[in-house]
């Protein structure tokens, strides 16, 4: 990718630009204004309700007239608000799970950077959007979104530690910590998918094929309370804390710190197909292989990628209106007592396993 | 301090919350397949059936206007005062008729009893729901508003003879 664009501009510098920006404007953007409408038309059709039908056949332009709104409105700052602070807690947020973007690969062609600490780069720089989080809660001056901004602090910071653990125990297997060679080793069909064992035939796939899923699990659940959703969702919690850490927020700054949610939630999604889907792997063999148009497979592997991904993000938006909010306390006991104690029974079984 | 027993233990599937989430999952896909209830007003109206009780009319028939003898009932039945008649009379065979017959719509409480007290089945509910004024004097219906044609009412009369 780099080597193309500094081809074209002759300059590495603005080919770095590029390569950064691209997934913005080509993706996240425009996966936002798609994931909000999602959630609408999901969370009415699971109550019987149509969602948004005015804007534009089957309300698919309501979004784009929200972000309008929102562009229009005044940007307030209350009077007591740490002002530095206040302005700069979204672009911080945004900045941390737009980071995040840089490691995911999206086809074999794309990934923003080829470093090979992938994984280890997105745990760190996802880490970031907290201080973001503790920022905005104690800027505001607002004893809500004090409140929301240590819960998720709390929140945040505990369930890394199961994430963190699963995710040892996939490198465990495949050894590497780039989401693109983890991708290239899951080739081909379904079955050399990790959760599936990985690419090796023999009894060790087998053995593993039910601690995959227990990782599986466990890696969902803690990305969910990384993202801060439902059943998760303590700290913007509505019926307690009004909006949590945004309360205070208007306009264009609330719309980033939405823009930021919602590239989160694609973000973990993404990394979960990356790990244990194959990433951008087809299940099923590639048709561009099959006709002999070899530039065909890199946009099959975009479109794979971008289902197994709002798939997940779908899985989400599911929960969320499936299930009710957990309380603080029990969100902590999920994580210390249940979650981070199977982790490492299961980090400790694939490393058994991965001897023989 | 003794520790409750519950009236049912949870067995081991029910303590694993994963099986018991996923049955919650699968409850809201059937939800989402269902057929939606709701329905989008100004395109698509709601037609309601013959029990149900909108603004109160007038019958007119087709060649004798109005079926009200303007023997004051609905008036003096009206808990909510909104009904005013002024009675007149006329040569013709069925010689007495509302002079003026007004209704305040802002008044009315649609509880029927107009309709169920009339001896002569000319005061009735339509399935007229939409109900719209901007001031005051038009909320108060006068005979041109309230007459309506038999033939629109039948479904109601109907409805009125066989339960009534």
């Amino acid at each position: 990718m780099y080597e193309i664009l500094t081809n074209i501009f002759n300059s590495e510098i603005i080919a770095i630009l590029i390569a950064a920006f691209l997934p913005l404007f080509l993706f996240i953007l425009p996966f936002a204004l798609f994931a909000v409408y999602l959630e609408r038309k999901v969370s009415a059709f699971m109550q019987d309700r149509l969602g948004p039908m005015r804007t534009g056949p089957y309300g698919v332009l309501q979004t784009v007239a929200d972000i309008l709104k929102l562009i229009q409105k005044e940007d307030i700052i209350n009077k007591d608000a740490d002002k530095k602070l206040f302005n700069l807690a979204p672009v911080l947020v945004f900045a941390g799970s737009y980071a995040a973007f840089a490691a995911i690969p999206f086809t074999s062609i794309y990934i923003g950077t080829s470093a090979d600490i992938g994984l280890f780069f997105i745990l760190a720089i996802s880490s970031l959007v907290v201080a973001g989080i503790l920022m905005s809660g104690w800027a505001s001056n607002n004893k809500y979104s004090l409140l929301g901004a240590m819960r998720s602090a709390a929140q945040i910071i505990s369930y890394e530690i199961p994430t963190a653990l699963v995710i040892l125990s996939v490198v465990m297997i495949t050894g590497t910590l780039s989401l693109n060679t983890m991708s290239e080793i899951q080739t081909a069909y379904f079955w050399n998918w990790t959760i599936f064992g990985g690419a090796e035939w023999g009894i060790q796939k087998i053995l593993l094929i039910p601690f995959m899923i227990v990782a599986f699990v466990i890696f969902y659940i803690s990305s969910l309370a990384e993202v801060n959703r439902t059943p998760f969702d303590i700290p913007e919690a509505e019926s307690e804390l009004v909006a949590g850490y945004h309360t205070e927020y208007s306009g264009m700054k609330f719309a980033i710190f939405f823009l930021a949610e919602y590239a989160n939630m694609f973000a973990v999604s993404a990394i979960a197909a990356s790990i244990f889907f194959g990433g951008y792997q087809s299940p099923f063999g590639y048709f561009g292989n099959l006709i002999g148009l070899e530039w065909l497979i890199p946009l099959e592997q975009l479109f794979w990628f971008t289902m197994k991904g709002l798939f997940f993000v779908f899985v989400q938006m599911w929960l969320r209106w499936t299930l009710p909010r957990l309380r603080v306390d029990q969100l902590m006991t999920v994580c210390w007592k249940y979650l981070i104690p199977y982790a490492f029974v299961n980090l400790i079984i694939i490393g058994l396993i991965s001897l023989i | 301090m003794a520790v409750k027993k519950r009236a049912k233990d949870l067995n081991i599937l029910e303590k694993l919350y994963i099986p018991e989430i996923v049955k919650g999952m699968t409850l809201t896909l059937k939800n989402m397949f269902r057929p939606r209830v709701t329905m989008e007003y100004p395109e698509q109206k709601f037609e309601p059936p013959a029990s149900y009780r909108g603004r109160p009319v007038l019958v007119q028939e087709q060649d004798a206007g109005e079926r009200c003898v303007a023997c004051g009932l609905c008036s003096r039945v009206c808990p909510a005062l909104a009904i005013e008649v002024q009675a007149n009379e006329t040569d013709r065979e069925k010689e007495r008729f509302p002079e003026k017959f007004e209704i305040n719509m802002l008044r009315c409480i649609f509880c029927g009893f107009c309709e169920e007290v009339c001896p002569e089945e000319a005061i009735v509910m339509s399935k007229d729901y939409e109900l719209v004024y901007t001031n005051r004097e038009d909320a108060i219906y006068g005979k041109d508003k309230l007459l309506v044609p038999v033939e629109q009412l039948q479904d109601r009369i109907d409805y009125l003879r066989n339960f009534k």
